[in-house]
């Protein structure tokens, strides 16, 4: 069966000014993102990975160019209308993982719901629930601070899930971690992020990790420069 | 998301303090400054409404207030008593006199004559002894402040003074609004005032007028310019002067304006600064929220129900320091009657939603700005 993509870009590009210089980040990217797939974007740093997926995400806006999201011009949308659609279709997992210091665990793991306006004590338990997949509902009622880096990486990925997202992002979620613990958090990824109807995309240059993807996409000055299940040769 | 807002804030003890304190600090300065002020303005007053009786008051055309007055011939009594509508007209004192205490100390006094015959001129009510006793040879009455101030932490019935080198002695102490000044003042008959205040030939200070209908007052006073070419004052209108003598000639109005705008200052300087900084600290966690999905609108909502918390807090503190402040010194007699007009906690209310109102804008503007796709960087 196919399936319309879960992601469509056509001809994105983005500028960047800088005093009196504009550079261009992004030269026209056309690209399909599959739902049920762990999507990898790959490149050298500074070659616009975290620019692409902040786009595809809905959090900035390209020079030029459409992006769709299941089905929806998202850029087309009031401002409003973006960020209740990035409320109830898009999960997000940021490096620094910016967890709330003075609210538990499973509250920040419930914040989505909260925002969606649900019942505190009801999104608390929802969240609770995430913990579980994750493994770590042992930590509910810990503040951020009581945790480890690992154990705050997992509430967030909670964070990114709780509300069953149809789209997942997750910028470099290994960079900080060594190489056995960062192939634990992908396989955890893989295991509790990707689904049938979800698509996931996972900015990383960790090529510990590569063996994980079901598709790769390697980035390089602003262009999509391959587009299979493996890395190409050279790198 | 309200929840999540007033915890960020509680959560950071360091700042939430430092934000009530602000704002304690601000409504404490504002109210308790503001309380002393309008108490300190309507002591300009008292020398009147220690008078309860009179509806009107009957002076020389330059007198401005109680203590600010300018004789009248004697003639001006009987010239009042003329004038329909007039119940009662009766001849009152006041005058500056020196006291020799028993330590040899000089105080300077007021002196205040009241009507022979009716005793009218006196204040309300006695705290000890009976206006009766004014009746007997030398008498005078103290009042309270005047007590505590010349006898403190004694009794002073029976205490012989030496006034303007005259005997005196106290009989009895009257229950009085102290005056601006908080000077001693000695009530006594009118007849023995005039042998206390040195001879000029004019000494009669004011004409007490009753009116037979207290309602007319305002129109009995016109009718006694009129017929006698004198002034005459509601009692009101007569209060109100001697509350605009302060306004108008002490820097008093300017001190305390200076006070309170140093309150706001301080209030807008402490609050602002903290409040930025809370947001500073907590502008990672606004960004993902933004990026998750959190409206500007409702991280406006948010930052309003950080900004009312420690409002009401930090209101609810001010107000009771003040009602401690004031109840600590009650009975210290400077401060005696003192009270808090419902307007004053009124206008710290409002003072209080600006600082916030305008230091949560300062703040807020800056997560407003924040680009959701910062959260990435
Ligand atoms: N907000 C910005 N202002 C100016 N230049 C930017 C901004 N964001 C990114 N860039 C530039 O765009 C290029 C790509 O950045 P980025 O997308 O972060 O790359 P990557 O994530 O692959 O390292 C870099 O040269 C960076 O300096
Ligand atoms: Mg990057």
């Amino acid at each position: 069966m196919s399936q319309a993509p879960a992601i469509c870009t056509r001809g994105v590009t983005r500028d960047f000014t800088a005093g009196q210089q504009t550079i261009t980040v992004l030269h026209g990217i056309d690209l399909d993102i599959r739902a049920g797939e762990l999507t990898y974007l790959v490149g050298e740093s500074g070659s616009g990975k975290t620019t692409m997926i902040s786009i595809m995400c809905g959090i900035l806006w390209p020079t030029e160019g459409e992006v769709k999201v299941f089905g929806t011009d998202i850029y087309e949308l009031s401002d409003t209308e973006l960020v209740e659609f990035r409320l109830n279709n898009i999960g997000f997992i940021f490096q620094q993982y910016n967890l709330i210091p003075a609210i538990d665990a499973a509250s920040n793991a419930a914040v989505p719901l909260i925002a969606q306006g649900m019942d505190r004590h009801e999104a608390r338990e929802r969240a609770v629930e995430m913990m579980a997949k994750l493994n770590i509902a042992d930590q509910a009622d810990k503040l951020p601070n009581q945790l480890s880096g690992g154990q705050q990486q997992r509430v967030a990925i909670a964070r990114a899930l709780v509300h069953e997202p149809r789209l997942v992002v997750c910028d470099e979620p290994t960079a900080a971690l060594d190489a056995s613990s960062g192939r634990r958090v992908m396989d955890l990824l893989r295991e509790v992020a990707v689904a049938e109807d979800r698509a996931c995309i996972i900015v990383t240059h960790d090529n510990r990790v590569f063996d994980l993807a079901d598709r790769i996409l390697v980035l390089e000055d602003g262009k999509i420069i391959h587009d299979g299940t493996e890395m190409p040769e050279e790198h | 998301m309200i929840w999540i807002a007033i915890r960020m804030l509680t959560g950071d003890a360091q700042k939430f303090y430092g934000l009530v304190f602000g704002i304690a600090f601000s409504t404490l300065l504002i109210t308790q400054q503001l309380t002393i002020f309008v108490n300190l303005l309507e002591r300009g007053a008292s020398g009147v409404y220690n008078v309860s009786s009179a509806d009107v008051w009957v002076m020389d055309p330059v007198s401005r207030t109680t203590d600010v007055s300018y004789a009248l011939p004697s003639t001006a009594l009987d010239k009042v008593r003329g004038v329909p509508g007039v119940e009662w007209a009766v001849p009152h004192i006041r005058a500056q006199a020196s006291v020799r205490t028993k330590s040899g100390d000089l105080e300077g006094v007021a002196v205040i004559g009241v009507d022979d015959a009716t005793l009218i001129g006196l204040p309300k009510n006695m705290i000890e002894g009976s206006p009766d006793v004014l009746s007997q040879p030398d008498s005078v009455i103290i009042d309270d402040v005047g007590m505590t101030r010349m006898f403190p932490g004694q009794s002073p019935i029976g205490e012989r003074l030496e006034l303007n080198d005259q005997r005196a002695v106290i009989r009895g102490i009257a229950d009085a609004t102290p005056s601006f000044t908080s000077t001693v003042v000695l009530y006594t008959k009118y007849s023995q005032a005039l042998n206390y205040v040195p001879g000029t030939r004019n000494r009669l200070s004011f004409v007490l007028v009753g009116a037979e209908d207290p309602s007319q007052a305002k129109a009995l006073s016109e009718k006694i310019e009129r017929e006698t070419g004198l002034k005459a004052q509601t009692r009101d209108e007569f209060a109100r002067d001697g509350v605009d003598f302060i306004i108008e000639n002490t820097g008093i109005p300017l001190n305390f304006g200076i006070t309170v705008a140093l309150g706001f200052i301080v209030g807008v300087a402490i609050v602002g600064l903290t409040f930025s900084l809370f947001i500073r600290d907590n502008i990672k966690q606004f960004g993902a929220l933004k990026a998750i999905g959190v409206t500007n609108g409702k991280i406006r909502k948010m930052v309003a129900a950080q900004a009312a918390l420690v409002g009401f807090v930090g209101y609810g503190l001010g107000v009771l320091g003040t009602l401690a402040f004031i109840w600590s010194f009650s009975a210290n007699p400077t401060f005696k009657g003192f009270y808090i007009p419902w307007q004053i906690p009124i206008i710290s209310l409002v003072a209080v939603t600006l600082i916030l109102a305008l230091t949560g804008w300062l703040a807020l503007r800056n997560v407003l700005k924040t680009e959701p796709a910062a959260v990435f960087r």
